[in-house]
């Protein structure tokens, strides 16, 4: 483990969770920050989806390829109105898929989340809320109602080990999955496999033998860790923690999808 | 007339019968077509379609692979050999000038080439007997010394015509750049004769046709356009009498219709093959065979005389044949048109009027050569693609080009309303009713320097010559928008005059000098033109009018005066990211300069239209053009066709795709071609994924009203390596602007040029 993860073990970065909407409020709604939004993904759920990147994030993960979205810094204030109009200029590309939501941390904005996925809903389009779970008590069951997909990105199964890669407990992830699990909302799993960190065996093993107890899952992906966030710190100025670690490569992909496989799950 | 008896007419609707005395037309539903040409309703009235998945497909048969390695040798050779392996330099190539070829007789289930040899190049003095010479002196060789006293002395020739007759200001224009491209020193192409007509009908029932509008028209009063039409007729006559004889010589009775799959490949490939042995048109596209096909070879299925693997093998072979068309042209032609294109475009797929899908299994064998010999850039497929396609066609369209990066796609649902269900494509995007509709091919004039002449007074910003009309320069320090609208629009006046004068020259040698008319043969006596006009720059243009519009751009002169630079103060919208503040300026052009294009008188008759499309050539454009107003540097190629600039569309695959979905098809109907390059792990993780993303974003992009799009998927790191080591990338085939190309054969300007293009790494 790098110095760097050492460094934030433990430490629970304090940033503000706005269940309610922010201040400075645009007229027309709910409203939000938010980062950024990608009018065509193609890796966030199912089909060809517009994607919008919420700002702000309780986590602060040793190897994060997003930290511009940890912050509010440079967020816009947007209603959820006003997004949904936005990914409803691309419904011609995004009828087989849909708007998913992601960050940062999306439940740091529980009430724009929900308003953003209603209105989503309403115009006909399927909804993805992409979330690491920590923040999952915030997540109303009427929201829960309107996310038909849960990206549910699990970053270590070792407790110990999920508080030092990411600084806040794992506890409310397990809760929300199988929250999930009861209201049979489906969800697909995400497992950052970073070398040197999260790849130990009993680590891989023992998330997959929970996994293989949820009976709402999907699709297991393994994300392999890639370098591709450095440049953001350097813009950002921040210390780069990512230097360190080498990219998973196809053959540590392999050895995990191997170990998931052990305990019955196919993972991606 | 002895022949007379072997065909029906209106009141027998009986079957043809040839000389053996077996029916031709066994078993196939009647219509209108027995009565008339008119192979539309015969494809309509016996066609099956098919919406199953691509699991039928065959490999390639061992005669295929083996016919297939000895042209790979021979492609091999013909790269190291510069570029052309041979040339013929004595004989003028006609219909029925050459005898025989083969590559290896007992292995070829389709014959006939262009010359006696494969790979050899004919020798087309008609469109310019200079530029015939100079193409051979640029492979070292020489042109016969009796062929050319025969066109030094005897024989004029397009080329000269058009000139004898072009201004100065045409002139000026043209070696300024801001008209480039122009069809006076080669074929203009862009025709399709309606090669199936030859395998339905038989030659000697078109020529019946002929002669019996010959005589109907005896007594019309004379006019030119009278007298004209019945020389023609007479000259269509013979051209098909040759083609006759061409076939004969490989050992075929083509008087006759085709009777069975093989024969309706083969005949259909006479008609085509006497085309590319008369012109060397830029473009000489195949028109749309595969469902007609399909019908012959579903007969000959259920009959038994034909399995999947020799129906495959058919395609396989004909395909081959495609590929290996020829040209030989000079560097200048090469710089414009890159990698030796011949357009061999065959259009697949696309719906019927009356709802069904033409898509068949044929449309399917189309694809599979891709497979079965291999990614190339000839013949160009291309996928006519409508919302209510069978998915299962879709995803092979989807997995193909992800894996070939081979297919280009048009919006069938567009086209269908102006053109109906049997149109073909010419060249890269231009659509026509096979056989009812031609089209008098004008490249395309600069926009963007256009705009830099309407800063400049008509003087050009590289030269300092004055070429448009004289106008007032602008004395400003910033640009304004108002007033540089203003100027520009009466610039594009002058542009659109010069421009169409030029083309109507051109048109008029063309068909006194150099007509096509095996290829008029197999069109309808009446027929529709087109003139079809083209512009380069659009986005460039767009863009300095929008940074003009909503940043400020400073003026740079030269010690002349002459506006020589342009530096951009802030940010601007740039098209290409949907946003309407700038794709409004794009549609704009578009329409603008149509109407400007539409208030010129044409050559004939013809019907003014445009494109948005470059080919290879926004290279060249680029290179004539001085910095303009968006902060393009000079020289820096333009983007291809309507694509946004490199780099400046940064939204994504989607937002790019919507903003030159907007261009108004219904002022640009001879097409509007964007190029788009993804990496495959934008398009998804698995392969399932990527299959359906990339349908996703052509059902999208076509929603949306986008005309045309190129699919490129590969990495670029991948074209890196094929630039280093193009030994180790025969077969790696791309899509540019409007066609394919072998990438390997780019000059290295055009490789960078496309590496250096936005590639989405996003989807």
């Amino acid at each position: 483990m790098s110095l760097c993860a050492l460094a934030s073990a433990g430490v629970c970065p304090a940033v503000a969770v706005s269940p309610a909407p922010p201040a400075s409020l645009p007229a027309g709604g709910v409203a939000g920050h938010v980062h950024s939004v990608e009018t065509c993904g193609s890796v966030d759920g199912p089909g060809l989806r517009f994607v919008v990147f919420l700002a702000g994030c309780p986590m602060r993960c040793v190897y994060c390829h997003n930290p511009d979205t940890q912050s509010r810094a440079n967020a816009t204030v947007r209603t959820a109105s006003d997004v949904v109009r936005d990914a409803l200029r691309y419904r011609n590309f995004i009828r087989n898929g849909g708007i998913t939501v992601s960050g940062g941390e999306p439940l740091m904005q529980p009430a724009f989340v929900r308003a953003i996925f209603e209105e989503a809903k309403a115009a006909g389009l399927h909804t993805t809320l992409d979330t690491s779970g920590c923040l999952g008590d915030l997540a109303d069951d009427a929201l829960l109602e309107a996310t038909d997909l849960v990206l549910l990105d699990i970053k270590s199964w070792e407790p110990d080990l999920y508080r030092s890669v990411t600084g806040v407990s794992l506890e409310p992830t397990l809760r929300f999955a199988r929250r999930l699990e009861a209201k049979g909302v489906p969800a697909w799993i995400r497992f950052v496999l970073v070398p040197g960190i999260t790849d130990g065996e009993e680590n891989i093993r023992g998330l997959a033998r929970y996994v293989a107890d949820l009976g709402n899952i999907e699709r297991v992906e393994i994300l392999p860790f890639h370098k591709m966030g450095e440049t953001k710190y350097q813009a950002l100025g921040l210390p780069c923690k990512l230097t360190d670690i080498p990219a998973a490569t196809e053959a540590d992909v392999f050895r995990a999808r191997r170990l998931f496989a052990a305990e019955g799950v196919t993972a991606e | 007339m002895a022949k007379t008896a072997s065909y029906p007419n209106a009141s027998d609707k009986g079957t043809p019968c040839d000389s053996r005395g077996a029916s031709a037309w066994h078993g196939f539903a009647p219509g209108t077509w027995q009565a008339r040409i008119d192979v539309r309703d015969f494809i309509q009235q016996n066609y099956t379609p098919y919406a199953g998945d691509a699991s039928f497909l065959r490999g390639p048969t061992t005669r295929t692979d083996a016919l297939w390695n000895i042209v790979k040798d021979l492609l091999k050779k013909e790269i190291e050999a510069g570029g052309v392996l041979d040339a013929d330099t004595k004989t003028v190539s006609k219909v029925d000038s050459h005898g025989p070829g083969y590559i290896r007789k007992e292995l070829e289930s389709v014959v006939g080439l262009q010359t006696d040899a494969p790979l050899k190049r004919g020798m087309l003095p008609y469109g310019g007997a200079r530029i015939a010479q100079k193409a051979l002196e640029a492979h070292g060789r020489e042109m016969d010394a009796g062929t050319a006293e025969i066109f030094d002395k005897h024989r004029k020739t397009h080329n000269d015509g058009v000139f004898d007759a072009y201004t100065a200001e045409i002139r000026a224009a043209r070696s300024a750049g801001i008209v480039t491209g122009l069809p006076d020193g080669y074929g203009r192409g862009r025709i399709i004769g309606d090669y199936r007509r030859v395998a339905l009908y038989g030659v000697d029932r078109l020529i019946a046709e002929r002669k019996e509008e010959h005589t109907a028209d005896d007594n019309g009063t004379f006019s030119e356009e009278w007298v004209r039409a019945r020389e023609e007729r007479q000259e269509q006559i013979r051209a098909l009498e040759a083609l006759k004889r061409m076939a004969a010589g490989y050992g075929f009775d083509i008087a006759s219709p085709a009777r069975n799959a093989r024969e309706a490949v083969q005949w259909t490939y006479f008609g085509y093959l006497g085309a590319v042995k008369d012109q060397n048109g830029a473009a000489m596209s195949f028109g749309r065979t595969s469902t007609f096909f399909d019908i012959y070879i579903e007969r000959d299925l259920a009959d038994g005389t034909l399995t999947e693997e020799s129906a495959q093998e058919l395609i396989d072979h004909l395909v081959m044949k495609m590929r290996i068309v020829r040209f030989i042209r000079t560097p200048d032609y090469d710089a414009l048109f890159s990698g030796d294109p011949t357009w061999v475009t065959e259009s697949i797929g696309g719906m019927g009027e009356d709802g069904r899908p033409l898509v068949t299994r044929n449309s399917f064998r189309f694809l599979h050569t891709l497979y079965n010999l291999g990614p190339a850039p000839e013949p160009n497929l291309t996928v006519l693609w409508s919302q209510d396609l069978p998915q299962g066609f879709k995803d092979f369209c989807a997995k193909v080009s992800i894996e070939t990066s081979a297919i280009q796609y048009e919006n069938d649902d567009l086209m269908r309303g102006y053109w109906g269900d049997d149109y073909g494509i010419a060249c890269c995007v231009s659509a026509m009713r096979i056989g009812k509709q031609m089209q008098f091919f004008g490249a395309r004039a600069n926009l963007a320097k256009a705009l830099l002449y309407a800063i400049n007074g008509g003087r050009d910003e590289i030269s300092g010559k004055q070429v448009a009309a004289p106008c007032e320069p602008y004395a400003g320090a910033y640009l304004e928008y108002d007033d540089l609208v203003r100027r520009f629009d009466k610039m594009q006046d002058w542009l659109a005059a010069t421009y169409v004068k030029a083309l109507n020259i051109i048109h008029y040698m063309h068909d006194r000098y150099c007509p096509e008319h095996i290829m008029m043969a197999l069109h309808d006596r009446r027929i529709l033109r087109t003139l079809a006009c083209g512009i380069a720059g659009l986005s460039v243009a767009a863009d300095a009018l929008s940074a003009v519009k909503h940043a400020r751009v400073r003026v740079i002169r030269n010690d002349a005066g002459l506006a020589v630079d342009y530096e951009v103060e802030g940010d601007y919208p740039a098209y290409g990211n949907n946003d309407d503040r700038v794709d409004s300026i794009a549609q704009g052009l578009v329409k603008g300069f149509m109407d400007k294009l539409r208030a010129q008188p044409t050559y004939r008759g013809a019907v003014a239209t445009q494109s948005v499309l470059t080919i290879t050539s926004n290279v060249v454009y680029g290179q004539k053009t001085g910095p303009t107003p968006d902060g393009r540097k000079a020289g820096e190629p333009f983007a291809p066709g309507a694509n946004p600039m490199h780099g400046r569309d940064r939204h994504g695959a989607v937002a790019s795709m919507a903003s030159v979905a907007k261009l108004p098809y219904g002022e640009s109907q001879d097409g509007i071609s964007y190029t788009f390059s993804i990496v495959p792990k934008a398009l998804g993780r698995r392969d399932e994924d990527r299959v359906e993303n990339l349908r996703g974003l052509l059902d999208g992009y076509f929603a949306e009203g986008g005309h045309h799009i190129n699919v490129n998927v590969f990495d670029r790191e991948t074209l890196i390596d094929a630039m280093d080591h193009p030994e180790r990338y025969p077969q790696l085939t791309l899509r540019v602007s409007g066609y394919a190309v072998n990438f390997v054969k780019l000059t290295r300007e055009q490789q960078k040029d496309v590496i250096e293009r936005t590639f989405h790494e996003l989807c």
